[in-house]
């Protein structure tokens, strides 16, 4: 579901498949896990192997966003589909300056 | 207008059922031909309305989540999305864009809009203590 690469303090993690409830809490603690252990200074969530996105996408973005606060970096999210902007633009996440 | 075809569903409101839920659903419009963003629509708005029933409605209890699909002769889908849950006491204040009831769950409170956004026709109705039911409607193909 998720492939991970750590490089010059980037965490970047590439997310596969579908992005529901059900899936966003195992990618949640996946990510969490791996940040909290290497506190990178950026962590890059890749969308561009998502197929399918609902709204739990965004809370899974914003908890991202308020986690790497915690911990002192930056978060970004790149390779979204037109489908999936389409619901990050209903959520303020633009405002956040995360979207590349 | 003439119903052409129907279909009734329920499945215990588990969260790996969303993915079941929206693959049903899927499948059941599939000989209307939908373009891919209209079926991309159709999935999200039933994800949103199936997650809501477990996360939300059933949040204390366990329970069936009740899914009933149609469609009539020009190709509208009327799908009804229903579950035995705690209710809402104001639909309207849940509507709005942004509202949650469950924040520290990182629910982004999207769910209503995505699915007015991706219908052409929402409808919801909720009694506390008894269920929510949402209905939601969309053309597949120009109404011919
Ligand atoms: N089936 C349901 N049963 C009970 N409450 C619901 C149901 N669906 C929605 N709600 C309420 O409406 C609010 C808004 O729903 P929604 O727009 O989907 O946002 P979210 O699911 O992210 O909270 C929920 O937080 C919840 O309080
Ligand atoms: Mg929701």
């Amino acid at each position: 579901m998720i492939e991970t690469e750590y490089q010059n303090n980037v965490l970047t993690a590439y997310i596969r498949g579908e992005i529901d409830h059900d899936s966003a809490a195992k990618i949640r603690s996946r990510v969490d896990g791996m940040a909290q252990e290497l506190k990178p200074h950026t962590l890059r969530l890749d969308f561009g192997g998502v197929s399918f996105m609902d709204s739990s996408g965004v809370g899974l973005v914003m908890g991202r966003y308020r986690q790497m606060k915690l911990l002192g970096g930056a978060l970004q999210v790149t390779n979204y589909s037109d489908n999936i902007y389409r619901i990050f633009a209903m959520s303020g996440l633009e405002g956040l300056g995360v979207l590349r | 207008m003439k119903t052409v075809n129907e279909m009734k569903l329920s499945f215990p409101g588990k969260s790996c059922n969303e993915a079941f839920a929206r693959s049903a659903v899927a499948a059941f419009v599939m000989n209307l031909d939908p373009t891919v963003s209209e079926l991309s629509d159709l999935k999200t708005a039933v994800s949103e309305a199936v997650t809501n029933c477990i996360v939300h409605g059933y949040r204390r209890q366990s329970g069936t989540v009740f899914l009933n699909g149609k469609i009539d002769e020009n190709g509208k889908v009327t799908l009804r999305i229903r579950d035995k849950g705690c209710g809402i006491a104001d639909v309207a204040q849940a509507m709005q864009p942004l509202f949650t009831t469950a924040a520290d769950e990182e629910r982004a409170g999207l769910g209503f809009a995505v699915m007015q956004s991706f219908c052409d026709r929402v409808r919801v109705t909720s009694a506390p203590g008894k269920g929510t039911t949402v209905t939601l409607e969309k053309q597949i193909g120009g109404d011919d």
